[in-house]
């Protein structure tokens, strides 16, 4: 790899003025979409800013009608700790694999936002706070498309606190190799209604009002009869065209009712 | 920068570039080749060691994010006495044909019996290593190799 230099600041404030002297500087998390990038050459940075030494982003806390995860958790911990949501510990058990799961964690993920990133449908779906070293953001409003987000430069993601659902579901089709998704689809129930969260189908994770309207009224795989997404504006790529991604997004989302009951 | 790692239970402190990888450290400056490496993008698990107990791909680990921490290799897993339980099952279920993936497969298999216990299902093992790759064995043999290790090692644990 082409070489950078490293910090690892023992606070918010420390992480922030090392971002703003390090010329071309990023954030380091768990690493494990950002090194496979700087392996490539995709990111160059000049200097990389580890988080690990900032004390308080790790952690899962239940507080109120939220269940709050700091952004330094990964997702092994979220996988067994997250008990409040299960269909949350579920899905981060189909990140990646164990090793991956051992490193990864949830900043690291939404920071990046990748548009086949698990997390960002449950982020939708579980109508979820993105707290940051200077604000907060509502998820709708969090998710900008493809690798943008509502972050300013050098902006830091402490902690989610998702809104524990009635009952939710994960249902991923994963690339066997990446095992990123194809498609994945979050369902979540609240007493007011139904979210929706779809990753890997798009440019970027949205989410499918169609389906939320049909489950809000009645919430089981028969209101689903006629909800089809439209194809034009899903992705085509090596692994996928977008009429198939979205044939397997009503396939995903029908599970994912069938599971959540 | 100065980095300081326990290896195989030996301290280690070594300079290292920031952009070095932990397996290169371990491979090229510490002479400990046995942590493979593989496929070099997080996939293939060939280069698995233990980091404070967890398994993690030390292809995607930088050494200096590793500072304090304790690392276990393929190296440090047999005791003075022998072959760790896990190794022997290896030999004994003939788990490895060119032994390329092996050492990483060893490790994913400490790593199931820690998260799983030593009375760990064949289904279970086999989901478990779904990020490790063998391109000789067709995986039955692991599996059947980590199974009887695991038990083994909770027949050690007690005796």
């Amino acid at each position: 790899m082409r070489d950078f230099s490293y910090a690892r600041p023992l606070s918010l404030e420390g992480a922030a003025s090392a971002f703003a002297g390090g010329g071309e500087a990023a954030f380091i998390a768990g690493g494990h979409t950002l090194l496979p990038a700087i392996k490539s050459r995709l990111r160059m940075p000049d200097t990389l800013i580890d988080l690990a030494g900032v004390p308080g982003l790790t952690g899962v806390t239940l507080e109120g009608n939220r269940l709050w995860i700091g952004a330094m958790t990964t997702h092994a911990a979220v996988a067994l700790e997250a008990s409040a949501i299960p269909a949350l510990m579920a899905m981060a058990n189909v990140i990646g694999d164990q090793q991956v799961r051992n490193r990864g964690t949830l900043g690291g993920v939404i920071a990046n936002n990748d548009p086949a990133a698990d997390y960002p449908a449950a982020l939708l779906a579980l109508d979820a706070v993105v707290d940051t070293d200077r604000g907060s953001y509502a998820a709708d409003d969090y998710f900008q498309g493809m690798f943008a987000t509502a972050l300013a430069d050098g902006e830091i993601v402490t902690r989610v606190g998702f809104k524990v659902p009635l009952a939710a579901t994960y249902a991923k089709f994963r690339h066997p190799a990446s095992r990123y998704a194809i498609v994945g689809v979050f369902v979540a129930r609240f007493a007011d209604g139904v979210r929706v969260g779809v990753t890997g189908a798009g440019p970027g994770v949205f989410r499918w009002t169609d389906a939320e309207a049909a489950l809000s009224s009645n919430f089981s795989g028969a209101a689903l009869a006629g909800v089809l997404l439209d194809d034009g504006d899903l992705n085509t790529d090596i692994h996928a065209s977008a009429e198939f991604r979205a044939h397997l997004a009503g396939v995903m989302l029908r599970q994912a009712v069938a599971e959540a009951g | 920068m100065q980095t300081q790692l326990t290896i195989n239970g030996a301290r280690q402190s070594r300079e290292v570039a920031p952009a070095t990888l932990l397996v290169e450290l371990l491979r090229d400056e510490l002479g400990l080749t046995g942590t493979h490496i593989g496929c070099d993008t997080s996939q293939c698990g060939a280069c698995n060691v233990l980091l404070d107990g967890k398994s993690v791909k030390s292809c995607t680990i930088l050494a200096v994010q590793a500072d304090g921490t304790a690392i276990t290799t393929i190296e440090g897993v047999a005791s003075d006495d022998g072959l760790h339980p896990m190794q022997a099952a290896f030999r004994e279920h003939h788990g490895l044909q060119c032994g390329f993936c092996t050492p990483g497969m060893v490790i994913a298999g400490l790593e199931i019996v820690r998260r799983h216990g030593p009375g760990v299902s064949a289904e279970t093992i086999a989901h478990d290593l779904e990020g490790n790759l063998c391109r000789c064995t067709g995986y039955m043999n692991i599996v059947k190799a980590i199974h009887a290790g695991a038990k083994a090692m909770g027949e050690a644990a007690h005796a």
